[in-house]
Parts: structure tokens; sequence; C-alpha cells
């Protein structure tokens, strides 16, 4: 009989004592910037503490709290930042892609108009235009890029072009098509592919490659229809080239993707330049001897961009350590400090070059040539809003298992049409 | 009158005879007898209302208005976000996926959990290690099985082969080669009742376990007494009393099945193939900032099970021997 | 690890070919089950280059513990703040579900059938459909956000107690039904109360469902993510967000990933071990006098 009440006895005083460690956590601290990214990995961490380190030696008793939340390619992180949001909880600063990925924040009221930091910090003068305009929404800027990512590109190993007797990678989608025939024959497959983002990714860059950047972004502007015959001959092209991916046993992981590469068993692979971190610290390959890289097949010239950049949230708590922290997003140093570690160009055109190794410094260089086309990538959410998107996926999905262009276009016009 | 009894194993510590405590003070009664049982639930009641049903009556009211992105909004476009699922190519297949997932990692889970249940119910040498080898896969973390998994269910082929099939391939059972949940058709959505499963059979036998142990001993050595056999005495002795527990078996199983997304999340998100409501109701809302439909999905999928596992409950609390 | 007790007396024949059969198939699912967890030592044993998908199998060429150095630092304050949470969240859930099962099933108030049903709905809400409401109650109350000196930990431990209540209530009151009334009445006769009844009586029958009740429990906190994203900053964060953080970000490094995951999966392994005695005997023997 005395068992019950030394059980019931015996679990409260358990889960108190076991409780008892909570109280010595501490919430929020005066004085501290909570910011707010989904960068957790190898890379893209030791660049944000970097610039955390940095943020602490200018504001000397400031703490600086890294709230990252990492997962399913930064989805986690919109979903608890989107609590937070709706909760009126807002951190100091949070991480967004630039472009129309903001759209639903700025319309929301979610984020102040940067536009007075920017005449501020003269900015103007040394971000591109092509990034500049991507940026305005409605004529005001709401977030401070700190890197820019490559999406457009086409990797390969030249000691596997070299076996298989070909010279140069593929110039256009028609090339890629016949020297996929010659690939196939000889029993390796032409293009790795992964999860469905990827297959969104490779989407992109043959109607970027089709199309031409200025049908391209008037495609994702609406002004051109996705029923148009144009678009939809891309999207036939696009229907040919997943036959020649292993898209029946597409990996995993985009880096799963790019070991089938190294491999060997594939011979390219269609992703952006994250991908050389990759490369060259896991898979020790060198740049231009191990690996190769081009820009995908008809978008030479082009660069199709994508950029990680921070806001400043309606009620945060301390609004002026956060335009601290985006004026270092935006300084020469911060992004020098960021952008070797993560393996991603700073967004100005005058940081200094002579830092940026190997792929890095072909990047940069292609970035600030102002022959350069610039525009915004569509999977990284710099040419379509949230809603658009993720209608997309969904459309996307289901264009896969049924392989019928003409369906998929009617359905993401009908769907552009309901997400602006 | 006592009855001997039988403990259940030998070397069991005597038990103190259960001595009623003395007779208290006669207490005056205030209120019905089943007053202090509804005030020891009550704080349960009151919690589950509010955040069970509170916050499902907060997902009916969004289901009900057109609110899209971080601005909520409660202007009521009526029954039209339940048209439009219904209508909707992604939510269709997703309910078909359910379905199947359902069935398949239920009744796998269940005969499985039972099997193993049963192996360990008559005692055997290092049931300890069992247990804990069969519990062991529910306590690694779903991002990590998701991993391992996705790397065992990879699908790639020739020099590309990897996970089971290249272990199928090396051990000579190369026949069983398969694509797993990349597979072209419904079975992309069973296979990926295999991991599911294997997280979880474990549990299903602890709770058979726990049950088949709470017989009590007496029961079975009358049975056996009376020139049963074993497999007898399982099936018209302990198996009948196995019911309440299946219940909480088949309720348990089912809930999993119908929340899984973690695993589905990890796997392979964005494949259509192994998309369920869950999966879907997490992208729109917070991907998408379509906050309406994913109210709409949460509604739905909800009364389904009212409309499934209402009549389930309902029969087996009947049925029940009181 | 404890050790099962031997067979009770009463004469089991089972022929040889019976016990041959059974360690069998007990190896072999055993063999099933632990196939990953093989794959998941391996990893993280492993030096990052030597990993790959094709390699699974393979064992690691060096035994490195680098993984583990690598891991550990990031997923301590991680561990602290997840036993905090999870050993009160399974063991105060647990003793509520006890007394509510008690009393579902051994006490008839007035509409017992419907309140039964109401509750187990419960266990089918999909916690994606609550994160929004529970996060803005949550942030009113203040148990949320900047002012919580907990960090939000003890409001975290409420909603994994309150999502709790439906299934630790099933789990007892489908025990309790199980049992005889003859138990109950006679304590009623000797003058016990509801409530000593409950603790006197109640409690020490229902082991077995502790067991599987705090197992349940013990897990489902332990590796929530939602929840604990959602409440917690990143002081106050339980492991899982720690491990997700290593194995989510763009570029997984595998090796630590699945370190990690060893790491955090050995706490419940402890409590499922622990709690294996309880499965070793079945009711308080001595109770039954009929």
């Amino acid at each position: 009989m005395w068992q019950g009440r030394f059980a019931v006895a015996s679990l409260i005083v358990v889960a108190l004592l076991a409780s008892l460690s909570m109280c010595a956590v501490g919430g929020g601290r005066e004085n501290q910037l909570e910011v707010y990214s989904w960068w957790t990995g190898p890379g893209e961490e030791e660049g944000l503490n970097a610039m955390a380190k940095e943020y602490e030696r200018e504001n000397p008793g400031v703490t600086f709290v890294n709230a990252a939340v990492s997962g399913g390619a930064g989805s986690n992180a919109k979903a608890i930042l989107a609590s937070r949001l709706l909760a009126n909880d807002p951190p100091d600063s949070y991480q967004r892609h630039a472009g129309l990925e903001l759209l639903d924040d700025v319309r929301s009221g979610k984020v102040q108009d940067l536009s007075s930091l920017y005449d501020q910090q003269h900015w103007r003068d040394v971000f591109p235009k092509g990034l500049l305009e991507n940026l305005t929404i409605n004529g005001k800027v709401y977030a401070v890029p700190v890197n820019i990512h490559r999406a457009n590109l086409m990797w390969y190993l030249p000691s596997t072009l070299k076996s298989l007797g070909i010279d140069a990678p593929p110039k256009t989608w028609g090339e890629f098509l016949s020297q996929a025939e010659i690939i196939k024959s000889k029993g390796k497959t032409p293009l790795a592919i992964g999860p469905e983002w990827t297959q969104k990714h490779l989407l992109e860059t043959v109607l970027l490659g089709e199309l031409g950047p200025d049908d391209y972004e008037k495609l994702f502007a609406g002004q051109i229809s996705w029923t148009s015959p144009d678009v939809e001959a891309a999207l036939g092209v696009y229907a040919k080239v997943l036959q020649y991916t292993d898209l029946k046993a597409a990996a995993g992981d985009w880096q799963t993707q790019l070991d089938r590469v190294v491999q060997g068993s594939a011979v390219y692979a269609v992703m952006g330049d994250w991908t050389a971190n990759y490369l060259e610290g896991v898979k020790k390959l060198a740049y231009e001897s191990g690996y190769n890289v081009v820009a995908s097949p008809g978008t030479d010239g082009i660069y199709d961009f994508l950029s990680d950049s921070f806001t400043l949230p309606t009620g945060a708590r301390h609004p002026d350590l956060s335009r601290d922290w985006l004026i270092e997003c935006g300084s020469t140093e911060g992004q020098n400090l960021f952008n070797p570690l993560k393996g991603s160009i700073p967004a100005r055109t005058d940081a200094d070059a002579t830092i940026y190794k190997g792929y890095l410094s072909w990047a940069l260089a292609q970035w600030r040539n102002p022959k350069t086309r610039i525009v915004g990538s569509l999977t990284h959410g710099v040419v379509a809003n949230n809603a658009y998107n993720a209608e997309i996926d969904s459309a996307l999905g289901l264009f896969v298992q049924h392989a019928d262009p003409v369906r998929f276009a009617d359905t993401v016009q009908a769907k552009y049409r309901e997400t602006q | 009158m006592t009855a001997t009894h039988v403990p259940r194993h030998a070397q069991a510590p005597t038990r103190p005879v259960y001595t009623p405590p003395p007779p208290p003070k006669r207490r005056k009664r205030h209120g019905p007898r089943w007053l202090p049982g509804l005030l020891l639930v009550s704080p349960s009641l009151i919690l589950i209302g509010i955040f069970v049903y509170g916050f499902l009556g907060w997902n009916v009211r969004v289901s009900f208005t057109n609110w899209r992105g971080l601005s909520p909004s409660y202007h009521s476009v009526g029954f039209d976000n339940y048209v439009n699922l219904f209508k909707d190519d992604r939510f269709r297949g997703d309910i078909r996926n359910l379905i199947v997932f359902t069935v398949v990692f239920v009744a796998g889970s269940m005969v499985l959990g039972f099997v193993m249940a049963m192996l360990l119910d008559k005692g055997v040498r290092g049931e300890g290690f069992f247990r804990g080898v069969y519990l062991f896969p529910m306590a690694i973390s779903f991002i990590a099985t998701a991993i391992i998994w996705r790397w065992l269910l990879d699908n790639g082929s020739g020099a590309d082969t990897a996970g089971l099939n290249k272990l199928f391939s090396d051990v000579g059972l190369g026949f069983l080669r398969s694509d797993w949940h990349k597979s072209d058709s419904i079975f992309a959505i069973a296979a990926v009742a295999l991991p599911a499963g294997w997280a979880l059979s474990g549990y299903v036998m602890a709770l058979f376990l726990a049950g088949m142990r709470s017989v009590p001993e007496t029961l079975r050595e009358s049975a056996r007494l009376d020139g049963a056999s074993e497999l007898q005495v399982f099936w018209y002795v302990v198996r009948p009393m196995l019911r309440p527990i299946t219940f909480s078996v088949v309720l348990i199983m089912l809930h999993i099945s119908l929340k899984t997304f973690d695993l589905l999340y990890a796997i392979d998100q964005g494949n259509l193939r192994i998309d369920t409501p869950s999966l879907y109701m997490w992208f729109t809302t917070f991907d998408g900032g379509f906050y309406d439909r994913g109210a709409t999905i949460a509604t739905v999928l909800l009364l389904g099970v009212a409309l499934v596992v209402g009549p389930y409950v309902w029969y087996s609390l009947r049925t029940e021997k009181r | 690890m404890t050790v099962a007790a031997p067979p009770a007396e009463g004469v089991r024949t089972g022929s040889p070919w019976g016990t041959v059969a059974r360690y069998f198939v007990l190896c072999a699912l055993a063999a099933f089950f632990l196939m990953p967890v093989y794959v998941l030592v391996v990893t993280s044993f492993k030096n990052p280059s030597d990993v790959s998908a094709t390699h699974i199998w393979d064992l690691p060429t060096s035994l490195s513990l680098s993984n583990f150095s690598a891991v550990w630092p990031k997923l301590s304050s991680g561990f602290r703040n997840s036993l905090a949470l999870s050993i009160p969240a399974s063991l105060i859930s647990s003793l509520l579900g006890c007394a509510n099962g008690f009393v579902l099933s051994k006490i008839r108030f007035p509409h017992a059938n419907i309140v039964f049903p109401l509750i187990l709905f419960g266990i089918f809400v999909p916690y994606q459909a609550v994160i929004i409401p529970v996060s803005q109650t949550m942030t009113t109350v203040g148990l949320r956000g900047g002012g919580d000196p907990t960090g939000g930990l003890f409001g975290l431990l409420l909603i994994h107690i309150i999502y709790g209540l439906p299934i630790t209530t099933l789990i007892f009151r489908n025990h309790f039904v199980g049992l005889p009334n003859t138990l109950l009445e006679s304590a009623r006769l000797d003058g016990a109360g509801t409530f000593r009844s409950f603790v006197d009586l109640a409690v020490p029958l229902a082991r077995p469902a502790f067991a599987v009740s705090i197992i349940w429990q013990f897990t489902s906190s332990w590796n929530d993510f939602m929840f604990g994203a959602m409440m917690t900053g990143r002081d106050s964060w339980p492991v899982t967000i720690a491990l997700n953080n290593i194995a989510g970000g763009q570029a997984v490094p595998f090796g630590q990933a699945m370190a990690g995951a060893l790491l955090v999966s050995l706490p419940t392994l402890a409590i499922y071990v622990l709690l294996g005695r309880f499965f070793m005997r079945g009711l308080l023997t001595g109770a039954l006098q009929y």
C-alpha cells in the first residue's frame, strides 16, 4: 500500500528536481541582438560566427545571439519564424532570400523600409543594378544582401569528359541532348539529379537557356504566359532533358547528386555554386584540374543569382542594434569576413577581390563585369513570391509523374494569377 | 477464502499481503460519490478543451477564410476552400497515399509487434537484450532515421547501387532489388511504411507484452491444469484479455500513421508519390503562406478520422466487459 | 541491463526444435532492427571523407572519434535542457494519465462514456495545425519569448504534458479496464475515498502501464522538434534542435550527424533499459485475493 504513495511522491519529486535546471537557463537579456537564420552547416556557420565576433567587437557589451534553425532547405526556419511574426515577437533581424520572397513580409508590414539606410550608406553605388532592381519592392528596399550565389552552373570532372572523348561541355541544351545520347550509349548518366528542389533548379536553368534573360524575366513577371508557344517549347526541352537524368533513381540530396559526378557514374550536374565548397572541402578536388564548372547551357554571360539578406523587423526589440547589424552586413569588412568562409561572393562590387580564390574569383569577375546580365533565381525566391513558388512545387511534383508539359503550363499559369 | 496463487516467477519476492487501512473516521460525504473522481479529471478536461478543441475550432474558423500570408484575415469565403481542396490533384493523391500507408504500416507493425511479444512472452534468455534491440529504433531521432533510411532505400543502379539493394546483391538476393520510394507506382508510399514500421514495431511489442504479462498466471495455470496446450492457453485465455490493449494499439498506430510527417519530410520531400495530407498541410501553410488551405486540410483530416475511428471506438466501448 | 527471470513453474514442454526456431526468429528480427543501427554506428566512427551512400556497409578504414568530439560541444547544453524537459514531462503526464484512466474506467460519473472518446480524439491532432494558436497563446501568457526566465522550457513542458494527456489516458484507462472491480470495491468498503484508492491501489497495479506510458512520453518529448523550435531560443533549446542544426544545413556533415544522433539516442535507450524490469512481473499478485 505504501508502494503507491511512495511511487507517486517519488515521481513528483524526481520531476521537480529535473525541472529545476530549467530555471538556470535564463531568457532574453537586455543588451542582445538576436539574429535569425538557417545557417548551421559547415561554412555558413563559420561565416556567421565571424561576423558575430566582429559585431561584438564593434559593439562592446552587446551579445550576439545566433538563433539559427536549419532543415528542409529553410522550411523549418520559415515555419518557426512565421509563428513568431504572427505572435508579434520578432527577432532583431532575420534572414530571407532577396527578392519576391520578401513580398509577403512587406505586405504584412512585418519589415521596415530600409531606403534611408541605403542612402546613408551609399549602397546604391556599390550594389549592381540588377541586384538593386530585384531588391526593390514598390519602390522601396527592405533587405540588405550579404552574399551572392550563382544558380546557372554546370559541374563536371575533366577526367570523365576526357575518358568519354567529349571535348567540351555543351553550349546549348540542344548540344546537351546530342551529347547525352552518346553518354547514354556508353552506359553513363548524362545528368545527375536530386530531390524535388533540384529538379526545379534544373527547370529554371533550362528556361533561362531556352528563353533568354529578357523572356525569362517577363515570364515570371506575368508578361508572358506559360502557355505561349516559346515557353511550352522550352518545357518540352526540359522534359527531354529529364529523360537523360537519373530521375528514377534520383539522389536524396544535392551532395549525393554531386557524388555521382565525382564517382564518374554521371557526367554533368546542374547546381548552384555552393557545390564548389563541397567539391573542394569535402571531396578534396581542385578547381579546374579536379573539377570544373561552366555556365549552364545557353546561359553564358548571364548571372542567375540568389542572395541571402537580412531585414529589420517591425517591432524588433533593439532596432538600433539591428541597424548596426545591417550596416555590418552591407559593409566591405562584414562581407569579406563572411563570404570566403561560406563559399559565396560579396554583393558589393568594391570588395577586395584578391581574397577570393579559385572558383570564387571567376564568379566574382563575372558578377562585376558590367556586360553580365543579372537575373534572379526562381528556386531561391528572387523572382517568385512564396505562394507562387509553393504552387509551382506542387505542379512540378505532378509533372514529373505525368510528363505532360501542356498540363503543367496550364496549371502554373492559373496558379500565377491566383497567387499575385 | 483465499485462493492459492502461483507466483508468476518462482524467485519473485513474496509480496506483503494487502492489509486494509484502519477504519477512518466517518467522513460526511459532500456531494455525489463520483464528485472526487470528476475533480481529479477536471484539470485534464479543461486543458484538453482549450488546447485540443479550442485550437481545432480556430482551424475550422480559418478554413472558412481566405487567410494568405502573414496578415491574418478572417474574411469569410464560405465553403470555397473545401471545394477547391477536393478538386486539388495533389490532395487527392495525398489521400490515396495516406490510406495505403496506413493500411501497410498499421497492419505490418501490429503483426510484427504481436509476433515479437508472443515470442518473448514465455521468457527467453536474453529477453532484456531483445527487448532493448526492438525498442531502440524508436529512440533514434527522426532526422537520423530518415538519413539512414534514405541511404538504405537508395535506388541507384549499376555502379551507383547502394543501401539495401547493394546488400541484396552482395548476398545473392539481387532479385529483391527495388526502387522503394522512388517507384512509379503506389508501391512508393508502401515502401516508406518500412522505416516507419521499423521504428514503431518495438513499441507495439512493448504494448502487447505489457498486456500479455498482465494476464494473471492463475488463469493460465488453471487452463493448463484442465489440459489445454500452450497454444490453446494462448488462444482462449490470453487473447481475449488482450482486447483492451489491442484497442490501444490500433488507436496509437492510427494516430501515428496520420501524423507521420518527420520521416517523410526528411526522406524525400517534394516527391509527391510519398506526399500525405500532413506534409501538404505543412508546406502549403509555411512555405506558401496558404493558411486557409492548411486549416482546411487539418479540418478535413480530422473529420475523416472522426468518421473512421469514431465507430470503432464506439463499438469497442460497447463491447467491453464491465 | 536487466536480465529476464527464468520462466514460471509449470511445465513448459516446448520441443527443443521449437526453442531453436524461436531463437532463430528472434535473432533474425534482431538483425533486421539492428541493420540501420549498424549504419548509424559505423558512419559515426568514419572519417568525413569516407562517408558516401554507396559505401554505407563498409567498416571504417580507421576508427575516428573526430565526429564525436566535433559534435559534443554543440549538443551538451541541449542535453541538459532536454533532460530537464523530458523527465518531468513523462512522469507528470503519466501520473495524470493514470488518474484519468483510473477515474474513467472505474468511476461512473455522468456522461463518462462521452468524456473518454472526447479525450481520445485529442491524440489525432496534427501539431502543424495547432502550432500557430499555441505560439500565440503561449506568448500572450508570457511563457514564450524574451521575458520568460526558463527560456520557454516551462511552457514547452506544459505543452508536452497537455498533448500527452490523451495518449496516457488511453494507455491507463485500458489497463484498468482489464482489472477486476473487486479490489476497488473492497477498498471502498474499508472507507477509502477516491483519491486514496487511486494512490494506494491503482498506482501500484499500473506498473506495466507506467512503463509503456513513460517510455512513450519520454521518447515523444525527447524527439519532438516542432514545439521545441517554436518555444525556445538558443540557450534553452532541446537537443533535437541542436542535432537538427547539425544534420539539416545545406552541406550535411553526415559523419557528425550520425555521431550526434547516436549520442542523442542514448538517454532514451537508458530509459528503456531502466523500465525493462516493469515488463517482468505481472500484477501485484499478492493483491489478488478472491
